[in-house]
């Protein structure tokens, strides 16, 4: 084929028009495969609010339930609990929880609205295990001053009776708290916070 | 009687030639078997790819059987595979032949890996082999995580659970990059869904594409040796290298042999010790999945855990993640961090020696900590090895050129 006359600018810049339009395109049609991955209407619309009822739980208990398919974990702290907490807050990484998830109403010592109940996202901040929790006061193969708290059997990651992250384990923050209220005293609703539901 | 047999022979070589007009199947067998030269040097080291690649055929096989009992929903997927163990006629079988096979697949990519580590053959000309080699690594990593999701066992569910919540250490798009893959906020049907899905098409698909990138860019230049040099430099007068042997026979019967010892050992696994006791199948797995109950000790299954030990030893989430890829993540860059005037360990003096050695034993021992509990001790071994396992790739980059090596044969020996 003859290749004099030929406009090679002109090709250059229809090749390179083409090939831009064609990419255009198919990052275009690219949207709905990426956007199929995402949680369907079904899975956003099963996150509803979830009661539960408080006045079997005793102190010194907890009690899982499931919310947006996370445990969490329900605890009824003693008065002794609540006044240990500040003994530890030298270990922790976080203990003002400046630079962890939860509701404002959440951020003080205690992590709760009423100090009595803590309420949780049990999973661990580092890779999503769920901690066991040790309330017993004393020396811990992982911890010579145990005040009490949750364990994760995964990565060793250690947290105080407010979920509060200890220093020097992988977990990056303190437990998520999730929002929450009270309907009354004896009844509890996770995904509402006092202000309203979200 | 020698009348029918030659028109036998006539008949079937036009039938051959008909064929070759249209489709050139005596050209190709030509060129990648009778006059394809390998190097007459062999040796052990060089079943692994051919078996390797037997191995992804009884995956593929496998797989496909046991896609037609298996149902790929949270609800039913546990008891299926219970199904096909207990009520599918020989069920049992074609389940651990898939899940031994898995093991074994591994088995034999490391040991290909280690080939190269021995002999150098990731050197130039062969850099683009390794590379494709390592993406076919990368993907036989994600395809075996995937399918270990699949039977939704304890250790299905929060092996997922860990290994997706991995990607939520990336600041700033971490969480919602987690949810996109978990379809859900938590590990969920929806989860296990499209994972099926990548599992028995997707990857593969793409496992599949790559071998072929890996085979062709192979023979483009030819294998490597034990002794690293270029068997194409000493060519006899019919441009053959003097050095060479066809692949087929030679080594087709070679790696025939080694078919038949591999399945011996393979079978007998698979009759006797399909689970090895827990190192294959987990035991937490032959509990059904509890999105309320995390196992006392949650850990991969073993060809994970020298990576999984890595992130284990630092106590930091988002710099253990990213210590962690890059123990993969370094193995791309192995034919450029070698810049050692020779390819093979046998002409590279006593300090490679000792340095691979090293590695490996920092390998194993990593292997074999990240299965552990992970007490103070342990995560202070596990330090140690990760620090030789960097080390290796660090020192490696820095000595090779200047080392001292043992002169290169002109032909390769025996």
């Amino acid at each position: 084929m003859p290749t004099d006359g030929v406009n090679k600018k002109r090709r250059r810049f229809l090749v390179a028009a083409t090939s831009a339009v064609g990419a255009v395109g198919a990052g275009f049609a690219a949207v709905p495969f990426i956007k199929s991955w995402k949680p369907s209407a079904r899975a956003q619309a099963v996150g509803a609010p979830v009661q539960v009822a408080l006045h079997g739980l005793k102190p010194g208990q907890i009690m899982k339930v499931q919310w947006r398919g996370q445990t969490i974990g329900v605890l009824r702290r003693t008065q002794e609990t609540i006044d240990l907490l500040p003994e530890v807050d030298v270990d922790l990484r976080d203990p003002q929880s400046l630079e962890s998830d939860q509701p404002p109403f959440a951020q003080n010592e205690a992590r709760a609205l009423k100090d009595e109940f803590l309420v949780v996202n049990m999973h661990c901040t580092h890779l999503g295990c769920v901690p066991q929790l040790l309330p017993q006061v004393g020396p811990q193969p992982f911890e010579e001053n145990w005040k009490g708290g949750f364990f994760c059997p995964c990565h060793k990651s250690k947290f105080d009776m407010a979920g509060r992250v200890y220093k020097g384990v992988p977990a990056p923050a303190n437990l998520k708290i999730p929002p929450y209220s009270f309907l009354d005293d004896q009844t509890l609703v996770i995904g509402v916070s006092p202000e309203g539901a979200v | 009687m020698a009348k029918p047999a030659s028109n036998i022979a006539k008949s079937s070589n036009a039938l051959m030639n008909w064929v070759d007009q249209r489709l050139p199947v005596t050209a190709f067998w030509n060129a990648t078997m009778t006059g394809y030269y390998a190097p007459k040097n062999f040796n052990f080291w060089y079943y692994m790819g051919s078996l390797a690649l037997m191995v992804l055929v009884i995956q593929i096989f496998s797989g496909i059987f046991l896609t037609m009992h298996y149902k790929p929903s949270a609800t039913e997927a546990f008891a299926s595979v219970e199904y096909i163990m207990r009520d599918v006629e020989w069920g049992w079988l074609i389940r651990y032949l898939h899940s031994t096979g898995a093991s074994f697949f591994f088995i034999l990519v490391y040991l290909h890996m280690f080939r190269s580590f021995l002999y150098g053959s990731h050197r130039a000309p062969r850099e683009l082999v390794w590379i494709f080699g390592m993406l076919i690594y990368l993907a036989l990593m994600a395809e075996a995580f995937m399918g270990y999701v699949l039977p939704w066992g304890q250790m299905s569910y929060w092996g997922a659970q860990v290994i997706i919540n991995l990607f939520g250490a990336i600041p700033s798009i971490g969480e919602p990059l987690t949810e996109w893959i978990r379809g859900d906020y938590f590990i969920s049907d929806a989860t296990l869904n499209r994972f099926f899905a990548l599992h028995v098409i997707a990857l593969p698909l793409a496992i599949l594409g790559l071998v072929l990138m890996h085979l062709v860019a192979l023979r483009e230049n030819g294998s490597n040796n034990p002794d690293g040099i270029e068997i194409k430099a000493n060519k006899d007068e019919n441009g053959i290298p003097r050095d060479g042997i066809p692949f087929h026979p030679y080594y087709t019967i070679k790696d025939i042999f080694g078919v038949a010892m591999f399945l011996l050992v393979f079978a007998f696994v698979i009759f006797f010790w399909p689970e090895a006791g827990g190192l294959f199948l987990e035991h937490d797995n032959f509990v059904p999945a509890n999105p309320l109950v995390t196992p006392e000790h949650i850990k991969p299954v073993w060809y994970f855990t020298p990576y999984y030990a890595i992130l284990k030893a630092v106590p930091d989430k988002l710099m253990g993640v990213i210590l962690m890829f890059a123990a993969v993540g370094i193995l791309f860059f192995l034919p450029w961090l070698d810049r050692s005037p020779v390819k093979s360990i046998r002409y590279k003096g006593l300090w490679y020696k000792i340095m691979l050695a090293l590695f490996a034993i920092a390998f194993v021992r990593l292997g074999m900590l990240g299965m552990s509990e992970g007490t103070p001790a342990q995560t202070v071994e596990m330090r140690v090895w990760t620090f030789v396992y960097f080390g290796f790739f660090v020192l490696l980059y820095f000595l090779s050129p200047g080392a001292s090596t043992k002169p290169l044969p002109e032909r390769v020996t025996h």
